[in-house]
């Protein structure tokens, strides 16, 4: 190993060249370095750069406000859907923002599944990622709804006219689904957190902050009968997420998929729609925690390994997103079905919107094809940008779905044009003002890595193998005279 | 510390630090041979194994979810026979409204599904380790506190049957305890 840390120390032999594999915490940390490190954050005063970028992200956040009350005091009208197109970026965006949530859980329940030790200093974050997008997400259908003082009449509880829900309806489905998912989302994280809310508690110095995180951390005492059960937990909630994250993004891709539109029915939009999720979540992940690594110190523990996974994975369900894209053409052309070849034609070569195709299609698919590259990889301002035009593409990708294949239907009589209004605009806007303001509340506060996970994959914490017991002594001993 | 107890008081138990997850582990093998029932090991993150090493078996948290589960499953089906099928038949695009529409009732069934075993998981887990409990005897001990940063620590409660004031301390210097402190409340 590079480090010379370690080779005074002798290499342990998890670590050994050859046999090797990069450790998952770099330069010999010990456990008290973790904490130190990771509650740091939170206990010492922000850098100048969290204010720069949390001011902001407020007055954005006022924005999304202002414009929700001007929506509801004025009508709807202020938005510029209309007949023929009724799903105008309410709906994109919405897609965009449920999407993006996919990541999180992807790495807090399919990676745990999986035993991919490499999640556990990523997935505090883009599980906190998931809850904020989704709380963004939620805010356009139900505003989209029209009147907003009766989105009670989404939930199945009797009302007066004695109608309920139809039950048959993807519409209904969104909604179960979504909720469900905010919710599991929310507990999964929670329980999480409780360990590491416990250790912020012990060290605490003021009053209200022991407090408030002795509180949530219920009376945590790491005790190991409690471990047990804490990890037969957590383990079953890994596996009731997995097959509840894959369903989400099905679910919302029958809003279209069950429609007669053309463009829209198609029988590979589940698979596509999630495999997109992952992609332009895994982007988002890396476009926050990038920073967030750089300016907090969190080198050791947000390694290039991390990196370096996460790219790939980008590229995989880039490449999976692409194979859909052109499966979706060869569809249109080989089917035989002339109103589908015809909205392709309109999408992609004589329509309004066909530069959004291309801007999709050059942002999604050709661009993370760098990532074969292990320079790119590893370059991180390459990574940053890159994965940025991810962010972006997939944006384009909800919008040359959803408006481009109403916009042209079945009889020309229909057709119409769909631009979007300044208050569509601003309210976009303004949920990107909400998910940075909330992200940096929770980097404020809440431990951005999951500290007793991390603990937990250090060669320091494993009970077993007696032979290596002397070189984590000697190791320890090393930490501590530093 | 120990000494200083008055009459009003009464000794909890003794809180012992350990080195290491290793030392910690083989302690555990050793109180659990010696027939200790009241008595716990506190760390920073779950200790590889150290279940078996307590003589601790599966946790059945796992039963608790599968009932919660089912109910689940029960719940969104009647739900959906209830008022779609038996109270008010909704007939719409001329979809039939029978024992047929199970295909169109699963997503919702399966959202409750999860819903309702996520539910039942947390709380299952909060009564099976009866927290929260803001207030513990073992929160007065300073040395306790090093288990949520990188104490390994074990405690041996004196309601245990085979606690006894001195035997136990010196049992547990015997393992390889480093500090041991007594908690009186």
């Amino acid at each position: 190993m590079a480090d010379p840390t370690t080779e005074n120390l002798g290499v342990h032999p998890s670590e050994a060249e050859g046999v090797a594999r990069e450790p998952l915490v770099l330069n010999n940390r010990s456990l008290g370095w973790v904490t130190d490190r990771i509650c740091g954050i939170v206990e010492n005063r922000q850098p100048a750069l969290w204010w720069v970028l949390f001011v902001p992200s407020v007055a954005l956040f006022g924005c999304l406000l202002f414009t929700l009350v001007y929506l509801v005091s004025t009508g709807v009208g202020v938005w510029g859907n209309n007949q023929p197109v009724a799903w105008g970026w309410a709906i994109v965006n919405f897609v965009f923002w449920i999407g993006i949530g996919h990541a999180g859980t992807l790495i807090s329940a399919i990676l745990f599944l999986t035993r991919q030790k490499w999640r556990t200093s990523v997935n505090r974050a883009s599980e906190a990622m998931t809850l904020f997008a989704v709380m963004c997400a939620g805010i356009f259908p139900g505003f989209h709804v029209g009147r907003f003082w009766m989105v009670w009449f989404l939930a199945p509880v009797p009302n007066a006219n004695a109608i309920w829900q139809n039950f048959k309806s993807p519409l209904l489905w969104d909604v179960f689904a979504v909720s469900t998912y905010f919710t599991v989302s929310v507990i999964f994280w929670y329980i999480g957190l409780i360990p590491d809310l416990a250790t912020l508690r012990d060290r605490a110095k003021g009053k209200l902050a022991k407090g408030l995180y002795g509180f949530f951390a219920l009376g945590w005492r790491g005790a190991n009968r409690h471990w047990r059960h804490y990890e037969m937990g957590y383990l079953l909630l890994a596996a009731l997420s997995t097959p509840l994250v894959l369903s989400v993004h099905s679910v919302v891709s029958f809003d279209f998929a069950t429609s007669v539109v053309p463009g829209w029915h198609t029988t590979i939009f589940p698979p596509y729609f999630v495999a997109g999720a992952i992609f332009g979540g895994f982007a988002m992940v890396l476009t926050l925690m990038l920073p967030v690594r750089k300016i907090y110190g969190l080198e050791d523990l947000f390694t290039m390994k991390h990196v370096d996974f996460m790219t790939k994975i980008i590229l995989l369900t880039g490449t999976i997103v692409g194979y859909a894209y052109i499966m979706e053409l060869f569809i249109a052309y080989y089917g035989a079905n002339k109103y589908e070849a015809d909205a392709f034609h309109i999408r992609i070569l004589s329509g309004p919107y066909k530069y959004y195709y291309y801007c999709m299609f050059a942002c999604n698919v050709i661009i993370p094809q760098f990532f074969w590259f292990k320079k790119c990889r590893q370059n991180l301002w390459i990574v940053f940008i890159i994965v940025n035009f991810v962010n972006a593409g997939m944006w384009f990708e909800r919008f040359v779905i959803i408006p481009t294949s109403v916009a042209r239907d079945f009889l020309p009589g229909q057709w119409g044009i769909y631009n979007a209004s300044w208050v569509e605009k601003l309210m976009f806007l303004g949920t990107f003002g909400m998910f940075m303001m909330l992200f940096l509340l929770f980097i404020r506060f809440l431990p951005v890595i999951a500290i007793s996970e991390v603990k937990g994959v250090l060669p320091d914490s494993d009970p077993h193998h007696p032979e290596w017991e002397a070189l984590r002594k000697k190791r320890r001993a090393a930490n501590k005279n530093a | 510390m120990s000494d200083s107890t008055t009459s009003s008081k009464e000794l909890f138990g003794y809180v012992a630090e350990f080195e290491s997850a290793a030392d910690l582990y083989h302690a555990a093998e050793k109180v659990r041979d010696a027939g200790f029932k009241k008595w716990d090991v506190h760390t920073p993150y779950p200790v590889h194994g150290i279940d078996h090493a307590m003589g601790l078996g599966k946790s059945w948290l796992s039963a608790v979810v599968l009932a919660g589960g089912v109910a689940g499953s029960f719940t969104a089906l009647f739900l959906q026979f209830f008022t779609q099928v038996s109270l008010y038949p909704t007939v719409v695009q001329n979809k039939p409204t029978n024992l047929f529409t199970i295909p169109a009732f699963f997503p919702v069934t399966f959202e409750l599904t999860i819903l309702f075993a996520a539910f039942s998981t947390l709380f299952g887990l909060l009564v099976f380790i009866q927290l929260p409990r803001w207030n513990h005897p073992l929160f007065e001990s300073e040395l306790f506190k090093k288990f949520s940063d990188d104490g390994f620590i074990l405690v041996i409660e004196s309601r245990d049957p085979r606690f006894k004031r001195d035997k136990t301390k010196s049992f547990l210097e015997e393992i390889g305890a480093g500090e041991i402190e007594a908690v009186v409340v």
